[in-house]
């Protein structure tokens, strides 16, 4: 383990990211950790893929990509029969403002993903997946490619792994920088080479995925999870959290905080606690406000935030979402029209343009808001952005117009004050001088 | 089978069946642009939401699948706040220039905007501004800020027309239409995204500013040019055609037509219209009354019957004439005494007249072709001579089915083909006679005797065993086979492998009347000569009704000479043409302008009205001949009405499908070897297939109608020793015409494709056989 306080010290409580130092990431170190034998275990053992999942069941694994869904119940959607070619893919494509975990175990870890995508395709039967990173992030394209080509040469992946029969080739792939990609059937469709706008569900990817192939995709961090869970077995994984909260979780801390960075603490855990990993607030400013679940999560004031655990089901009651684990802090000084306004442009610039709300409803929204943040403000503009963000939400192919929709909402709800203020006195209410 | 309740109206739905379908099928209708039946559903416009019991939020209707005890309602308060919300934001980036715009009136935007609509907008910034663009001389995208980005156009382009022309690029506000590299848009299906886009972004580019959908009366009619007969609805301004629309008919053309459909009315307004009889007098030609005309053109041919014997007349009549024209065309040369008539214009070989068991035709509903599982197209050029029926073939391939192709080029049909055999022409029956062997033999069926010694290719093989299994199978045979020197053996080899592999066989036939003509008796019945023998061996006089000899028949050089050569050619024609030769011109009315009916190519007779007024002194053809009949004192030529005429059909219309039938006679013969040097390989165009689209000017801009090259592969060049671009002399028989010549791999080793029914063409003898080339 690296020292505390150093560069890459995830916390004490780490499991996916724990003992790393920034160049143990090759296979030689992953193995010396302990690496690989959990898919050694399931293959030489011959542990049937229905107990696998099981034992992901048993865990509470939650999808860490942002949706939280259940990862084994996820796995067991998979045709166990099917005759013909089944897909797995993992979404590195982690575009969401203010997360960064993923990149990290590509670029600390990767082999720990290798192994826990190998163990997936076993449990599910496929025999092919595909690692799609997203575009920004070439030199961990460049990691994750060795990584693989260490995994092949050392018999972890490719054909009759291990000596068992059981055959996995693993691609990486990388996209081109668009958010939308991230949205998993907009993945699927940007990997088989078409413009990645989301496809309409039903059908969902376990029938009808990759090639209109059964395709299971989870995030990153989500098959990282796997082999400790492999390991230690599903009861311990979850122990390590809360109940249906298993695990624990990368949070990517960003913002007014003294050591910004990834922390990997149990479900659970205080926001409180994560606040002080991070160094606290920088300079020692009050904190205003925080988003914690990524920059398409409802914002929550600062007070309701140090009330929080970092859990699934304790965020969701605070009226925000736990997301993909980005937790964005911010202090006193900042305008929340201006951090609005940025969120807006994002979506507006990020909307794929496929289904109309979203296409002319983010336009929209991110005009109001500008013109609000440069004094034009009218006096119906709240009730206007809310009523827009309403007629968005829930009407669209995928998340992104609900991602547009609730940061709008949530900080109306709860700093509608310094909006009316924006408008009313064509100023900030957040005093130029502090 | 689903039950479920759509508005508390109980309903049944096959599984599979979407919320929309279950609404449609109840009357209901729920709002919508990106839906279209024919397309994939792309839920992406949403303004079909509608509430869903159990469902937490508004359901897209057409992509939600129906489930049993399902129960929705598409006019709740939870709908039609959605319904309204989209709307909106339909509107936010719309233009407001309904006033001017193409569309207003019969938008479907400017329609649920009334339903749905606020009477203000909210949205007060700029809206966007998308620059137009060029797609061609027949789809105006002058104004895309209108687009709604509901991808109909890309769909039916990628689905139906089977190339991906336009596409959505950019994204969010900043998405886009655009055609691939700027190009145009040169499906021959284009029209169609003028119909299917919802708003006033894809228009029609001919029909510009020139009326108001409410100005215009819609009247019905039937297609006058390819074999399908696609139902059409003419709109109709002051007695003036302004614009050709589809009218849906699930059974022929669905709710498509092709472009030549669409845009060929251009050409019935045009300036080649012949608008009074003439009458060359010294070398002049001067306008007439009608009795003076039908007086002139009685005598000269009572004089000329009179003086020669009824032998002496020959009629020529297009396959685009209608039933009752062919009818008394035919009529009127009998009761002068001759058998001299013919409709079948560009064929060679007439071997098999006399020895068929009835009226070729299509072989099986044109309907049925998109639920073959296995199908063999022999020598066509089947996307341009019958687009909406290789439209047909590629739904039948999308699900599976296995066409294949037997051709003289690799044509691309745009669609997937499980076999493709490129012969020169010469060769075709010799490679058609290896797959009924190869077929055959898979069959443990009995070779027929003449073709012991064909040894079948491994094409031949794969071809044979293709069609060896499935249970719905057809061998359809096109333009380039009915019109091949071997037409007779091409048919009685397909007849021979449709009896093996347990097929059904036809010809795709040639032009809206082609089924028509042998319904009306328009060929020879007695021992007349055919339209090839009366043009090899010149008639003292001819009557040529709607055809252009020049364009229109197989061998244009040798129509020439016997026009030329005879005493008296009376040419009943829409247009002025045929004034060197011609000793009459009659204005005889085009398919707009007169009641009539054509029958297609599976047989089925369609009866249309005039929708228009005749131009100028211009009549009907059918009382045309009606009065010339009763002025020579020929019996039978008594009518009063069209329908008296259809009562006189030599086959009544319900008569038609008994009398149908490809089988044929003639004997099988050992395939020839191919001929020796180069050989020619001729299309008609598709936009100068017949007189109407010749002179349609937008369709004379498509890609379509570029002027003819002599087209051959980089081996055939080298070994002719000439270079792409440069001109070359072709000689065919007699005639002799320069070309640039032009690379094109789709033609095999020893052919040229050199196309028919120009002007500059129109000087060579045949569709086919032995050319010489050399540099001009």
């Amino acid at each position: 383990m690296s020292a505390p306080g150093g560069f890459l010290d995830y916390g004490p409580d780490a499991i996916i990211m724990a003992g790393l130092t920034g160049s143990n990431w090759r296979l030689a170190d992953y193995v010396a950790r302990g690496g690989y034998s959990a898919l050694r275990k399931i293959l030489t053992e011959r542990i049937p893929p229905t107990t696998v999942i099981g034992e992901v069941k048993r865990s509470a694994l939650r999808g860490r990509g942002g949706a939280g869904f259940p990862t084994g119940l996820k796995w067991s959607f998979m045709p166990q029969q099917y005759q013909g070619d089944k897909y797995l893919v993992c979404n590195s494509d982690e575009g969401e403002p203010g997360t960064f975990k993923d990149r990290d175990i590509l670029r600390y870890n990767p082999h720990v993903l290798i192994e826990g995508m190998a163990i997936a395709a076993y449990a599910m039967g496929c025999g092919r997946g595909y690692n799609y990173i997203h575009g920004e992030i070439w030199e961990t394209y460049e990691r994750a490619e060795e990584a693989v080509a260490e995994a092949y040469a050392a018999g972890f992946l490719g054909t009759d792994i291990l000596g068992s029969g059981f055959s996995f080739l693993l691609h990486n792939h990388h996209g081109y920088g668009a958010y939308i990609c991230g949205e998993e059937t907009a993945l699927l469709e940007s990997l088989e080479g078409k413009k990645g706008q989301p496809r309409f569900k039903p059908p969902f990817p376990a029938s009808f995925g990759l090639y209109g192939k059964p395709t299971t995709i989870n995030n990153t961090e989500t098959f990282a999870a796997v082999p400790w869970i492999i390991n230690h077995g599903g009861e311990a994984f979850l122990n390590l959290g809360r109940p249906n909260n298993g695990g624990t979780k990368l949070f990517s801390v960003s913002g007014d905080v003294a050591r910004p960075g990834n922390f990997e603490v149990p479900l659970g855990t205080p926001f409180a606690t994560l606040l002080d990993m991070a160094g606290g607030m920088r300079d020692g400013r009050k904190l205003k406000a925080c988003i914690p679940g990524g920059s398409s999560m409802p914002v929550l004031p600062g007070d309701v935030m140090m009330q929080t655990d970092m859990d699934y089901d304790s965020i969701a009651k605070a009226g925000s979402m736990l997301g993909s684990g980005a937790v964005i802090v911010m202090n006193d000084t900042r305008c929340m029209v201006k951090s609005l306004l940025r969120l807006s442009y994002f979506y507006y610039e990020e909307s794929c343009g496929q289904c109309t709300p979203c296409r002319e409803g983010t336009g929209w929204l991110w005009r109001v808001v500008d013109r609000i943040e440069h004094g034009q403000g009218r006096a119906d503009d709240i009730d206007l952005l809310l009523s827009v963000s309403d007629n968005i939400a829930g009407r669209t192919i995928c998340a992104l117009g609900d991602a547009a929709a609730l940061p709008v909402k949530s900080f109306i709800r709860h700093f509608r004050d310094e909006f009316q203020h924006h408008i009313d006195h064509r100023q900030c209410l957040v005093p130029a001088y502090i | 089978m689903l039950n479920l309740e759509i508005d508390g109206k109980a309903v049944q739905v096959a599984p599979g069946s979407t919320v929309m379908d279950a609404a449609q099928q109840l009357g209901i209708h729920v709002p919508h642009f990106c839906y279209h039946k024919k397309l994939s559903i792309a839920a992406n416009c949403r303004m079909c939401l509608v509430q869903v019991e159990k469902a937490p939020k508004p359901l897209p209707a057409c992509a939600t699948p129906a489930a049993e005890g399902m129960k929705a309602w598409t006019h709740s308060e939870l709908a039609v706040t959605a319904q309204k919300a989209v709307m909106e934001f339909l509107l936010v980036n719309h233009p407001l220039d309904c006033p001017i715009c193409d569309q207003g009136g019969e938008c479907q935007l400017q329609d649920l905007a009334v339903g749905y609509g606020p009477s203000a907008s909210r949205y007060r910034e700029a809206k966007r501004v998308v620059s137009h663009k060029s797609l061609g001389p027949l789809v105006s995208a002058e104004e895309m800020a209108r687009c709604i980005q509901c991808t109909r156009c890309v769909r039916f382009g990628q689905e139906i027309a089977g190339a991906m022309e336009l596409g959505m690029i950019g994204r969010g506000e900043h998405s886009e239409i655009v055609a691939f590299g700027g190009r145009s848009v040169d499906s021959e299906l284009s029209g169609n995204m003028i119909d299917i886009c919802p708003v006033g972004a894809l228009t029609s580019k001919p029909f510009s500013y020139a009326a108001r959908t409410w100005e215009l009366s819609r009247r019905k009619s039937v297609s006058p040019h390819d074999a399908l007969g696609s139902n059409l609805v003419v709109q109709v301004k002051n007695d003036r055609v302004m614009r050709v629309l589809p009218l849906e008919n699930e059974a022929v053309n669905e709710c498509w037509i092709s472009d030549k459909d669409r845009f060929s009315y251009e050409a019935l307004n045009g300036p080649e219209r012949l608008t009074a009889p003439m009458i060359r007098q010294g070398g002049q030609w001067i306008a007439v009354d009608w009795q003076t005309a039908l007086d002139f053109t009685a005598h000269a041919l009572k004089d000329v019957t009179a003086r020669h014997g009824g032998a002496a007349l020959g009629t020529l009549v297009s396959p685009h004439a209608t039933l009752e024209e062919m009818t008394l065309a035919a009529r009127l040369t009998r009761a002068l005494g001759s058998d001299n008539v013919d409709f079948r214009l560009r064929q060679a070989d007439f071997r098999g007249d006399g020895q068929g068991e009835g009226i070729p035709w299509l072989g099986l509903p044109i309907a049925d072709i998109n639920d073959q599982d296995r199908v063999l197209v022999i020598g066509s050029f089947l996307r341009k001579d019958h687009p909406l029926i290789a439209q047909r073939l590629r739904q039948a391939a999308k699900k599976g089915a296995q066409v294949s192709m037997l051709h003289a080029v690799a044509d691309d049909w745009l669609l997937p083909l499980a076999h493709s055999w490129i012969t020169v022409p010469s060769l075709l029956p010799a490679a058609l006679a290896g797959i009924v062997v190869a077929a055959a033999r898979l069959a443990g069926a009995a070779v027929p005797a003449a073709l012991a010694g064909v040894e079948p290719s491994e094409r031949a093989q794969a071809i044979a065993a293709s069609l060896a299994s499935g249970q719905r199978k057809a061998i359809l045979l096109g333009n380039l086979a009915e019109q091949h020197a071997e037409a007779s053996q091409l048919l009685a080899l397909a007849q021979a492998l449709a009896g093996i592999t347990g097929a059904r066989f036809g010809c795709l036939s040639e032009a809206a009347n082609s089924v028509g003509g042998h319904v009306a008796g328009a060929l020879p019945q007695s021992g007349g000569l055919d339209a090839r023998a009366m043009l090899e061996n010149p008639r003292r006089a001819y009557l040529v009704l709607h055809a252009e000899p020049a364009f229109d028949c197989a061998n244009p050089v040798a129509a020439r000479a016997a026009l030329d050569a005879a005493e008296f050619v009376a040419v009943l024609s829409p247009f002025r043409h045929g004034a060197d030769y011609a000793s009459v011109l009659l204005p005889v009315a085009p398919f707009t302008e007169t009641a009539g009916s054509f029958v297609n190519c599976e047989g089925r007779a369609q009866r249309f009205n005039g929708v228009v007024k005749p131009l100028g002194e211009t009549r009907p053809a059918w009382k045309l001949l009606r009065v010339l009949g009763s002025l020579l004192g020929l019996p039978g030529f008594d009518f009063a009405t069209i329908d008296e005429v259809r009562a006189s059909l030599p086959i009544q219309e319900a008569a038609i499908a008994g009398r149908l039938g490809n089988g044929t006679r003639v004997a099988i013969t050992a395939p020839a070897a191919g001929a020796q040097g180069v050989e020619r390989v001729a299309d008609v165009p598709i936009h100068f297939a017949d007189a109407l689209v010749r002179r349609a000017p937008s369709l004379q801009q498509t890609a379509d109608a570029a002027a003819p090259c002599a087209r051959m592969n980089a081996a055939t060049l080298q070994k002719l020793g000439v270079v792409a671009g440069a001109d070359v002399r072709i000689r065919q028989g007699r005639g002799e015409a320069v070309l640039a010549a032009a690379v094109d791999a789709a033609v095999p080793d020893g052919a040229v494709r050199i196309s028919a029914a120009h002007p500059s063409t129109s000087a060579l003898e045949g569709l086919s056989g032995p050319i010489e080339i050399t540099g001009a």
